[in-house]
């Protein structure tokens, strides 16, 4: 249940950055998660629900998640390959192809009053 | 409700948007107020920035003692106890342990029996080492110049793939009497290590465990990774694994 150090992770660094911008209630805080962070996105928002409960200034704050994935692009065709996962085959010649990205972990923004 | 208007709508704390979307579901309803009185502050920061700081600290402090840190990752009962209590005895290496486990001292007292330094981080409900964790276990342990530290990670092949600890390679360790799919259903570990053991062989016979399958799944997820297959308890193939923690204490 990594996903609950995630969570308190999380709303640290929106807690800390609404401190410094004068902010007194965080109402959402943006995230982006890759698809390969090995991170399950409803263990996350359960976490995060029981999590911002002990929070100061995130007692109602969203969690808005914007997934990224992985891509894969084919070095001999020179063209992208939609990624499934770990996998990804080129569209042109079939072959599978590397994918890269879709490790991302990143608090993006809060919106505060 | 909505703390800032009023408005009746339930209060989610969850939205979902994939890329290319420039509006959030809100199961069904949109927010009709414009919240003009907030604001947004743009953040671009890691979250496990914490983590992966202190990760950098613990790599520095073992390349400057040149300690070789080896984070061994399996599922419960793959081995990794009765491995490291091989590799001990055969290494020619001084080796430390630290131990994590959510309970007891089983592991600990198993490792000191071979007469190597070791440490118990005991994580109560939580599911993997961290970085900060390390930081306090080697403190303790006083590490000795050209040494190995040897961190056996909680058993669990799912969250010890997102925490960095600090050390130079993660090492999965499967074993036949788990199942050849393991892999492909949880793919994150075997792309995040540099080496798979494929442990318990001398199991092979009496078990339906395809190793070709194992790996061929294992490197679609990671075409680098590397494989030994080894019986901690025989000893067969442990000169492999040996020779490639020597291999890695030189580089």
């Amino acid at each position: 249940m990594h996903e609950m150090s995630i969570a308190m992770n999380i709303l640290e660094i929106a807690e800390q950055n609404a401190s410094d911008s004068g902010s007194s209630v965080i109402n959402s805080i943006e995230v982006e998660i890759g698809t390969l962070a090995g991170i399950e996105l409803s263990s996350l928002s359960f976490c995060f629900e029981a999590a911002r409960k002990s929070t100061r200034l995130a007692q109602s704050a969203k969690l808005e998640i914007i997934s990224i994935a992985a891509v894969g692009k084919c070095a001999d065709c020179n063209v992208d390959a939609e990624a499934d996962f770990y996998h990804a085959l080129c569209p042109e010649c079939g072959q599978p192809v590397a994918v890269s990205g879709g490790m991302d972990l990143r608090v993006k923004s809060i919106n505060v009053d | 409700m909505c703390d800032t208007c009023g408005c009746t709508q339930p209060d989610e704390a969850v939205t979902f948007t994939k890329p290319g979307e420039d509006h959030h579901h809100h199961n069904g309803h949109e927010h009709p107020h414009d919240h003009s009185h907030s604001k947004t502050v743009s953040v671009e920061q890691d979250i496990l920035l914490q983590n992966n700081l202190l990760a950098e600290r613990n790599r520095g402090f073992l390349k400057a003692k040149n300690i070789l840190a080896l984070n061994l990752v399996s599922s419960p009962g793959s081995g990794k106890t009765t491995l490291l209590e091989n590799s001990i005895k055969e290494l020619g290496l001084p080796v430390a342990v630290i131990e994590g486990d959510q309970q007891t001292l089983n592991d600990a007292n198993r490792i000191a029996a071979t007469g190597a330094p070791v440490l118990q981080v005991n994580t109560g409900a939580g599911c993997h080492l961290d970085s900060k964790m390390i930081e306090t276990a080697i403190a303790e342990l006083d590490l000795p110049q050209d040494s190995v530290l040897m961190i056996e990670n909680v058993g669990n092949l799912v969250c010890p793939a997102l925490f960095d600890l600090g050390e130079k390679s993660k090492v999965v360790i499967i074993s036949v009497t788990e199942g050849d799919d393991k892999p492909e259903k949880y793919p994150t570990m075997f792309a995040a290590s540099d080496l798979c053991i494929i442990n318990k062989i001398d199991l092979l016979p009496y078990v339906d465990f395809d190793v070709e399958k194992c790996k061929h799944h294992a490197q679609h997820a990671n075409p680098d990774l590397e494989f030994i297959e080894l019986s901690a308890t025989t000893g067969e193939g442990m000169d492999s694994w040996l020779d490639w923690i020597r291999a890695q204490v030189k580089s």
